[in-house]
């Protein structure tokens, strides 16, 4: 619980800072004040500037928001296909559609996950849109086997076969029987999915696949303060912390999740 | 207490290592794609085989003056359509091949050849014969008297090879020069050693490795560790600072050739439109780039004209930061509500950071820029093969390179009969002052119609151990000329 707790307030403080991050920075990220760059941290710049003498605090405020959007909307799409095809395939278990789904999935899973990402912008060139697409695309597999193998066993209890002598179609079950069952399985895989979207874009935007200039993204930042690292240690230290702490909370918002609703640990504990 | 010691021994042979060996490891951004520089655009070839493996009739010193090479010297006709090359004597390839002026005529064909692949064959225009007299004499002969004949053949593209081994020479460069190819690690290095029957005066250095290193952070950790004696384009400007502070270090700053510039596609709307471009070029103010971009590092242009040329002139003013400017020539324009445009950027920082400030600079004056970042494979196809771009940074780094906006085709779509008149003119005369007019006259139309916008000359800078000396401050053309390069006692 107190996990839970802690790593929801500082993944919170990001989704804070993300939702004001529309309304207000204290400064305007998409006006470069050359004469003001690589000021270190003090109290007009809480961060410091960087090297086009960008507030940097405001920046990360910006970025959060990009970085949320990115992994959020990623972890819909896995959601949104994965879903529905483990559904799909634990309804026709052992059949040429569970089949052909698990070897897609197997397939996806083979591929390293970044390695997709790079070969998707690669392609289509990069932008938020396509890390979206990309990293969506590896998480499909993911929510997909965790709901056909949640769903398998709901199949042999007896409220699904009373479900089917009613006379109800697979389709019909998987939805109103199967679905409400797995979800707090989903909710907490979400969460830790959602912590590796956030890595995910970083890696990607660091490699300059991600959001393209001027929307700043905490990756890139990273990856421009490199050079800089021996005389402007902040540019490296400020994005390198939002990295980690939400991360770090969405992993423990993620842990603690688990401990509360998951059935199988809340047993063990009792 | 011991490891300490360790620590010291290892230091002291790190440090006493390159002195006692006369070698050095210069360190380089870009591989080269290969090592014929006879057949191909990318600097990273020059920077490799100019002066050390291959040498042309003419060379450019570190001012960028013409000197003689394997001709030592040179006579020309009264009514200036033929010159007489004077070729040194006892010249031999590194393969062992004699050096005579059939290699000239082979070499020059070559490049000249229909089927040439030659980078620069307008280096050759106007040549229509090449006639071996003797072994050490050839004649040059041509259509019309051209005055750049000897700055042509100090190019890079215009060394002389020998047709026992031209077909091999991307991969096994065989050349006259003072060192020899010796081998070549696909991804990390190329090495080459002193070449023993130079016909000129020995280099000192014995060994001379050409490192790789893309990477800026990269190539920071390898001049600091010791890796990498000398970086003579530092890839990262924000770390000289660091270098300077250090006493171990000397850094180099010198002028380069490299006119940085804001290009734009004339075929492309709105940028047709001699207003549209003034604006933009109104809306830009180069200090912030020069400052953002390069850590304060390049002097701002007003053409597309080096500022350490004598014939150069200051032509800022007519196109001064001025963004009140800019919005009422848009308004003019019929563009009072901005346009949108592509700004293509290529890998260096120059580009990549200079184009963030850009874009910036032209959407406070209403101009929706979307920024587009490329790899220099895609940026070559696309932009500069196929004309597909809006709006582009890139530098030139030919050395005298006005010459391009006389040119029909080339990327900019810019078709002026003016400048290729003025360039024609230019290549006919032989009169020193009449060419500098005719220069000024150039880079005033060139600025004037305002083709592209012009930012700032690319400044070299280099870091190198201290203890070096003899290293090229200033970059005439692209080389490390390594022949006068040494270990200071």
């Amino acid at each position: 619980m107190r996990r839970l707790v802690t790593g929801g307030a500082v993944a919170g403080l990001f989704v804070l800072a993300a939702l004001l991050s529309f309304l207000w920075t204290p400064y305007d990220v998409a006006a470069l004040q050359i004469a003001d760059r690589l000021q270190p941290p003090s109290p007009t710049h809480w961060f410091g500037t960087d090297h086009f003498g960008r507030d940097v605090f405001s920046m990360i405020m910006v970025g959060a928001r990009v970085s949320i959007a990115v992994a959020l909307l990623a972890v819909g799409i896995g959601i949104g296909i994965g879903v529905p095809l483990g559904l799909a395939a634990a309804a026709r278990q052992g059949g040429w559609l569970d089949e052909t789904i698990m070897r897609g999935n197997d397939l996806v899973f083979a591929f390293p996950a970044l390695l997709i990402a790079i070969m998707i912008t690669a392609v289509f060139g990069p932008s938020a849109t396509n890390a979206i697409i990309a990293i969506g695309i590896f998480n499909v597999p993911v929510f997909a086997r965790l709901t056909r193998g949640a769903a398998l066993s709901l199949w042999t209890r007896e409220f699904v076969m009373a479900a089917r002598v009613a006379g109800k179609g697979s389709a019909r079950i998987s939805v109103e029987h199967i679905l409400p069952n797995v979800t707090n399985l989903l909710i907490v895989q979400g969460t830790i999915q959602f912590s590796l979207g956030i890595l995910a874009e970083a890696g990607l935007s660091y490699l300059g696949l991600g959001a393209q200039p001027p929307t700043p993204s905490w990756g890139r930042m990273l990856a421009e303060s490199q050079t800089m690292i021996g005389f402007a240690p902040w540019l490296a230290l400020f994005p390198g912390l939002a990295i980690v702490l939400t991360v770090l909370g969405l992993n423990l918002m993620g842990d603690g999740l688990r401990d509360l609703i998951d059935p199988r640990t809340r047993r063990s504990r009792a | 207490m011991t490891r300490f010691r360790l620590t010291l021994a290892a230091g002291a042979i790190v440090a006493a290592q390159p002195l006692a060996a006369a070698e050095i490891t210069i360190g380089m951004q870009l591989e080269p794609p290969h090592l014929d520089p006879t057949a191909g655009a990318a600097a990273a070839i020059r920077e490799v085989t100019y002066a050390n493996v291959f040498e042309g009739l003419t060379r450019f010193a570190e001012d960028g003056t013409i000197l003689p090479a394997l001709a030592h010297g040179w006579e020309i006709a009264p009514d200036g359509l033929s010159w007489v090359f004077f070729l040194e004597e006892g010249v031999t390839f590194h393969d062992g091949t004699p050096f005579t002026a059939e290699d000239v005529a082979f070499s020059f064909a070559r490049a000249m050849a229909p089927d040439s692949v030659n980078a620069q064959p307008q280096l050759f225009d106007g040549i229509n014969s090449v006639n071996v007299i003797d072994d050490v004499t050839v004649e040059i002969g041509l259509d019309a008297p051209k005055a750049s004949l000897l700055f042509n053949l100090a190019w890079g593209d215009a060394v002389i090879v020998s047709p026992a081994s031209a077909e091999t020479n991307r991969t096994r460069p065989v050349g006259t020069g003072p060192f020899r190819f010796s081998r070549w690690v696909q991804g990390d290095q190329v090495e080459l050693v002193a070449f023993e029957d130079y016909w000129g005066e020995a280099p000192a250095l014995e060994r001379v490795v050409f490192q790789f290193i893309s990477d800026p952070t990269a190539a920071y950790a390898a001049m600091m560790a010791g890796d990498v004696d000398a970086f003579p384009v530092f890839p990262a400007p924000e770390n000289l600072a660091q270098f300077e502070a250090d006493p171990r270090f000397e850094v180099i700053v010198g002028t380069t050739e490299g006119e940085t510039i804001l290009a734009m596609n004339h075929a492309r709307e709105p940028f047709g439109d001699i207003r549209v471009r003034q604006a933009i070029a109104h809306a830009i103010d180069r200090q912030a780039i020069i400052d953002g971009a390069m850590f304060g590092y390049g002097t701002p242009i007003g053409s597309h004209f080096a500022p350490h040329h004598p014939a150069h002139v200051d032509l800022t003013h007519l196109s001064e930061h001025d963004p009140a400017r800019a919005r009422a020539l848009l308004a003019e324009a019929g563009l009072e509500n901005g346009f949108s445009a592509r700004l293509a950027l290529p890998p260096p920082s120059y580009a990549r950071r200079g184009g963030e400030i850009i874009a910036s600079q032209l959407r406070a004056v209403g101009i929706d820029v979307q920024v587009v970042t490329m790899e220099w494979a895609q940026w070559l196809e696309q932009v500069f093969t196929s004309h597909d771009y809006d709006l582009t940074i890139v530098a030139h780094t030919e050395p005298l390179d006005i010459g391009i906006y006389g040119r029909k085709d080339y990327y900019f779509n810019y078709n002026d009969p003016v400048m290729r008149a003025l360039m024609d003119a230019l290549d006919r005369t032989p009169d020193v002052e009449e060419q500098q007019a005719l220069l000024v006259a150039a880079q005033e139309r060139v600025a004037a119609k305002h083709v592209n916008a012009f930012l700032f000359q690319l400044a070299k800078t280099g870091v190198a151990d201290a203890r070096i000396e003899g290293l090229w401050e200033n970059a005439p053309a692209p080389a490390n000329d390594m022949t006068g390069v040494s270990w200071r006692e």
